[in-house]
Parts: structure tokens; sequence; C-alpha cells
């Protein structure tokens, strides 16, 4: 189901988007998270590939089931592939924005984790790992704002706001699990309260 | 972040590729809403295929370096140990079965997506899981108290972070190098020699 006003992507635009996804692999510094935004102004915003309700379903989505986090971007390529198509362009649409992601994060870090564990205790190394901290954790919360400000599409409220709030608050003081939160969110949901 | 710690010897590793995959698979089958967590628990406390302080010094590896920090992760675990062969390992073990599930939970969502109740339960749970990463954010946030800035530099340019790519949308790469090439070199400059 493509969201309201999608486009589809035709030809040269899937290369296009390979070389974006190429790109922001190698940008990815912090988690796979953190381009999410950079991905929602790109895909949503500019080209309008993906509707908004898509965008937020595909995170969703990825963050409901288990696995690592990185999973949203194979379903950011399926959607993708869906609004263009069917089924067979959303498994390409699989492989080709998870290639994209992974493959040159992959070669820097596999080569780059070796020259660092031998190097450690060099002052650049040790510039590096810190200096970039604060800005990875300011991405972080950018990214947490962006999909709250999402998961309001169509209508908003301040019961959403409350509920991003006290599970933020939650998980960073307590030690509740995820599973429990993510419970209550689906029930709070289903029974209209948020 | 880290301090000079020496290894101590090395705890047993991984026996095989097989048992590479099959261990990054298992873990990952156990990560609700991220890997991380487990992650911990799993590779240190159970298989003590790492001291602590190895599994630090490489998480640290994994989080400033490009690309998802768990699949880092397993790679730079896997490549320790096999080289080439053990990062691909450990990555399709992390990869392979939760990416089957989630396709098949995104095809489930494409028929049964536009039904009322879904539609609102994912509402629900995609604010709880905005706040899941805002919380991963503020628990990293405690990490920077001791950071050679000083506590209150490394809160406000946090702040121009955030408020650059969350409410001016600034595309993030350009705040990613322009903001982090100067808190690299400023925390060089703090850094002894």
């Amino acid at each position: 189901m493509a969201g309201p006003g999608a486009l589809p992507l035709q030809g040269w635009d899937w290369l296009q988007l390979f070389g974006h996804f190429l790109l922001l692999s190698l940008l990815s510094v912090g988690g796979a998270l953190t381009t999410a935004p950079e991905m929602h102004r790109y895909l949503v915003l500019q080209h309008r590939w993906l509707g908004e309700a898509q965008f937020s379903s595909s995170i969703t989505l990825a963050q409901v089931a288990p696995g690592p986090n990185i999973l949203f971007v194979a379903l950011l390529g399926w959607n993708l592939g869906m609004n263009s198509g069917g089924p067979v362009l959303a498994m390409a649409g699989v492989v080709l924005t998870l290639t994209g992601i992974l493959l040159p994060s992959t070669v820097v870090t596999h080569l780059a984790s070796q020259w660092g564990h031998r190097n450690r205790h060099l002052r650049p190394v040790r510039a590096f790992k810190q200096g970039m901290a604060p800005v990875v954790i300011g991405l972080m919360l950018a990214t947490g704002w962006i999909l709250a400000r999402a998961s309001q599409a169509g209508s908003p409220g301040w019961p959403l706001w409350l509920l991003t709030a006290v599970t933020a608050l939650l998980i960073w003081r307590t030690r509740l699990h995820v599973l429990w939160l993510l419970a209550a969110g689906a029930l709070l949901g289903i029974l209209g309260v948020v | 972040m880290i301090e000079r710690e020496t290894l101590p010897e090395a705890p047993p590793g991984p026996r095989s590729l097989a048992d590479l995959f099959l261990s990054f698979t298992w873990l990952a089958m156990q990560g609700f809403g991220g890997v991380m967590a487990v992650a911990q628990r799993e590779l240190v406390e159970r298989k003590r295929w790492l001291t602590r302080a190895a599994f630090v010094e490489e998480w640290a590896v994994a989080q400033i370096m490009p690309g998802p920090n768990v699949m880092n992760l397993s790679l730079v675990i896997g490549g320790r140990n096999f080289g080439w062969r053990g990062a691909l390992a450990a990555m399709a073990g992390m990869l392979t079965l939760p990416l089957l599930l989630v396709l098949l939970l995104a095809v489930a969502y494409g028929r049964f997506g536009q039904h009322p109740a879904v539609a609102r339960a994912l509402r629900g749970m995609g604010a709880v899981a905005a706040g899941l990463i805002l919380a991963a954010g503020l628990r990293l946030s405690g990490g920077l108290k001791g950071h050679p800035l000083g506590g209150s530099a490394c809160g406000a340019l946090a702040l121009a972070a955030f408020g650059g790519v969350a409410l001016l949308h600034w595309p993030m790469p350009f705040v990613l190098l322009g903001l982090g090439s100067l808190t690299c070199l400023a925390t060089y400059a703090r850094l002894d020699p």
C-alpha cells in the first residue's frame, strides 16, 4: 500500500538511491538509527518515494521484531519496491538498501578495528573516540525526536508524547524489560488512550 | 572512555564459523527493541568469549566506526577470531533469520495494517520505540561526565547536534562532519600526549 502521494522509483532512481545509501553507510557513526533523520529527509521530504506513515511503520516494525535495528533499512527498501511495482521489486529493494547501508561501513570498520586495536594508546585514536561522543549522542536524541513526531502523523495528541517521555524515563532509569513497554504501548493504542 | 588496560589471557573464543553464525543468530533473536542489552550478557557472561574489559573496548570501536553498532560488534568479534570469513559469518548470523522474520511481519502488516486496531497498536508502539531511542541517548550521555571537554560543554554540543538535525532539519552528514571535526580537534588539544 503506497502512502498518500508516494512516487514510484524508475530506472536511474534506483542507482541514485543505492549511491545515497553507500554514502550514508560511511556516515552512519553511532549506529544506523542516527542516519534515520537523513533517510527521512531524502526519501520522504525530498523525493516523496515513501509516505510518512510507511517510514515510521518501517522503524516501528523493525524495533518490535527481534534482531538488529538496522533491519528498518530493509523494510524501507521493501516499501520502496512495493510502491514501485510489487513483491519482486520489493525484494530487490531489500537487497539494494541493505547492501548499500552495510557494505562500505563493514569494509572500513573491519580494517579500522584491526588498526585501531594495535594503536589504541595513540593520542589521535583517543581524541577521535572521545571527541565524537557528544555529537553522536545529540544525533541519537534527534532520531528519537523525529520518530516521536512521525508517530504523531494522522492524529497528534499529548498522550502520545507522554507515552514517549515515560518510556524514555523508565528505560533510562529502571531495568524494566522493553517487551513490557511495547506491549503496554500496543494496548494503550488499541484501547484508544493514545 | 577506555582506560589503558592489559587484557588478561584470551578467554575461549568461538570454535568454528558455524559456531559464530549460530551464536549470533541466537543473540539477535533475543534482541527486542535492539540487541545491545543482551549482547554483553550473552558474550561475556554466558559464552565467555570476551572479558568485560575487552567487551568495553570492542564496543567503543563498534560505537565509533560507521555502521550499526551491534553489526560492527559482531564483525569485530568474528574478524578477531577467523578474519574476513569470521566477520561475514557473524554478520550473516545477526541478519539472516531476523530479516526473514521482519519481512514476514511487513507482509502481514501490508495485509492487516489498515485494520484500525493494528494501526492504533502500532501507533502506540511507535511512541514507545521513539522513547527507547531517546533513553539510549540519555544513557550514553551519562558517560560524558569525565569527558576532556567537560560535562557542560559536551551537553551544549549534544544539544547543538540535536537542534540542527531535529529542529532545523539540517542534513545529518554536515552536522556530523562539521561539528564532529570541531569536537575531535578540541578533544585532541585537551588530551595528554
